[in-house]
């Protein structure tokens, strides 16, 4: 038999591992490390949240669930979304729950991608997308997002990387890393460019409940004519505090929500049914935790923004998720460079911009997913880095 | 704003002004001027620290008193309430609904110091009609924080 390794997947091989689990481990080997590193919420999922998929396993909830998920679950998914977003879906046959965010991306791109597809993902972000178009033989077009435009996709440069051969359009707003957050006016622009292609768009609104803006979170399919051609994914990792429990969904025109239920049925079964009982309580009673943990987010958000702004350094503000982005180009390094330096001699992580795509180098990923007191050292250990330069 | 103000001082008394500033998108003086004016309006009496003496050297115990009085004409519950408030060794009143009237906590310094409080000087009270004790054996949480040992350790491994 031939050498194992020459037996795999090209294709997968050929996928780099993620810059910043790499990087993580460094610093996990470190004593007195701060980390502003990690990507997801730091509060406990609500008590009464978790209480209920506790009593769901007492009460001996332990089999699979419907391949989509619970109706249920699904009904409440349904209402939430018109409740919060004004967008209109029908339990039935236009959502699937799916195992966290990820899994619902997935199965988009697999459902709609085929050999020699176009995607066209904005960067700096989320770092899945690139890899799973790549794996369904898509081509993954990166479209870059700009500090001048606060990391919002530019209309014009949109339309500039749409050729005959682009399938789909990912949104992925508010941003991860750049905590970046599209208005309607500006969502409406993206609309316009579209609007008269075949192209379909995913938009990943996975921390739309974090969002700092008055106007709040505009979903994209809200928009006039751009249901009909996205699939909203969203999940309760962010908004509930729920990472662990893996519990996403998608929902979208049924033509597409079939495929990926088919996808799902065969590679999952269903979503971990704990989950799904526990996020039946999250969107019934939910809403104030949200509220609150928002509220937290945004003190934070302002602590750290100005944190940076007051050592000198440039940091536009960003108006959701639990992230800024500052850059690190007037200080005459390259991201790596000052997250090693910083690391090295502070012992604070944050994570290079680059690992987000190429448009993200000389900027960092800071998150703010901790408390005001570990915020505050590790803002403290920053400057005094800053002054030693 | 003024909530705002209090929700984070709950949170953390000794925020600054500079910090609470930051956090809710205002100016320092005018976080100055608004605590100012709640303490001025006794909406803020005070700033305390909380403390889980069971770390500590110190030995003092708690007990809850249930208290029934005897509401006095015209005066109602406030008379009575005034000169409990008054010692020293009471730590909190507070007029309850349901089978008592008072909730008073008091604080000494062992069993039979908070025994002979109460015997001698609340159950003597005049309008007091009887008073049951309870000593208190544990705190779990206090003013909305849990005092349980907290693990240092933060779970999250993942940079996503």
């Amino acid at each position: 038999m031939k050498n194992v390794s020459e037996l795999l997947n090209p294709t997968v091989v050929n996928i780099k591992p993620s810059g910043i689990r790499k990087y993580f481990d460094i610093a996990a080997q470190m004593d007195d490390v701060i980390s502003l590193g990690v990507g997801e919420p730091d509060f406990p999922t609500p008590w009464h949240v978790r209480q209920v998929g506790i009593k769901s396993i007492e009460d001996g909830c332990t089999f699979y669930t419907a391949n989509s998920g619970l109706m249920e679950l699904r009904e409440e998914i349904c209402n939430y979304l018109k409740r919060r977003f004004s967008v209109e879906y029908k339990p039935e046959s236009e959502v699937l729950v799916t195992v966290g965010g990820s899994e619902a991306i997935d199965g988009f791109f697999r459902s709609v991608v085929a050999i020699g597809d176009e995607v066209i993902i904005p960067e700096p972000s989320f770092v899945c997308y690139a890899p799973l178009v790549t794996l369904c033989g898509g081509i993954p077009v990166p479209v870059e997002t700009y500090e001048k435009d606060e990391f919002c996709l530019d209309p014009e440069v949109l339309k500039s990387k749409i050729t005959s051969k682009t399938k789909a359009l990912v949104l992925p707003f508010p941003n991860n890393p750049t905590g970046a957050v599209m208005s309607r006016k500006q969502l409406e622009d993206i609309a316009e460019v579209i609007k008269d292609t075949d192209i379909l768009v995913i938009s990943d609104e996975i921390y739309g409940e974090l969002t700092y803006t008055e106007e709040g979170h505009v979903s994209f399919p809200s928009i006039p004519g751009m249901w009909e051609r996205t699939v909203l994914v969203s999940g309760f990792s962010k908004a509930y505090s729920m990472t662990g429990w893996r519990l996403g969904y998608a929902c979208g025109p049924k033509e597409i929500i079939a495929q990926m239920t088919k996808i799902h049925q065969f590679g999952i079964m269903s979503a971990p049914t704990t989950a799904q009982y526990a996020a039946i309580e999250a969107l019934k009673n939910g809403d104030e935790d949200i509220a609150k943990m928002r509220a937290e987010y945004d003190r934070r958000r302002k602590l750290v923004v100005n944190g940076f702004r007051s050592v000198g350094m440039d940091c536009f503000e960003p108006r959701g998720a639990f992230y800024v982005f500052p850059s690190v180009k007037k200080l005459g390094m390259t991201s790596e460079e000052f997250c090693q330096r910083l690391l090295e001699s502070k012992h604070v992580a944050v994570v290079p911009g680059d690992a987000f795509g190429k448009s993200g180098q000389g900027n960092i990923r800071v998150s703010y997913s901790y408390s005001v007191k570990h915020l505050k050292t590790a803002l403290e250990r920053i400057g005094e880095f800053i002054k030693e330069l | 704003m003024n909530k705002k103000i209090l929700d984070l001082l709950c949170e953390n008394a000794r925020y600054s002004n500079d910090e609470i500033a930051v956090m809710l998108g205002v100016s320092a003086d005018e976080v100055k001027a608004a605590i100012a004016e709640m303490e001025a309006a006794g909406i803020i009496c005070g700033y305390t620290t909380l403390i889980n003496y069971e770390k500590t050297e110190n030995e003092d115990v708690t007990a809850l008193i249930e208290l029934k009085v005897t509401p006095q004409p015209d005066a109602g519950f406030e008379d009575i309430a005034k000169k409990i408030k008054e010692f020293k060794e009471v730590e909190s009143v507070s007029l309850m609904s349901g089978g008592f009237d008072f909730a008073v906590t008091v604080k000494g310094a062992n069993l039979r110091d908070v025994a002979m409080f109460v015997a001698k000087r609340l159950s003597t009270l005049e309008g007091v009609l009887s008073t049951a004790t309870h000593f208190v054996l544990r705190k779990y949480k206090d003013m909305g924080v849990d005092l349980a040992e907290k693990s240092a350790n933060d779970r999250r491994v993942m940079p996503f």
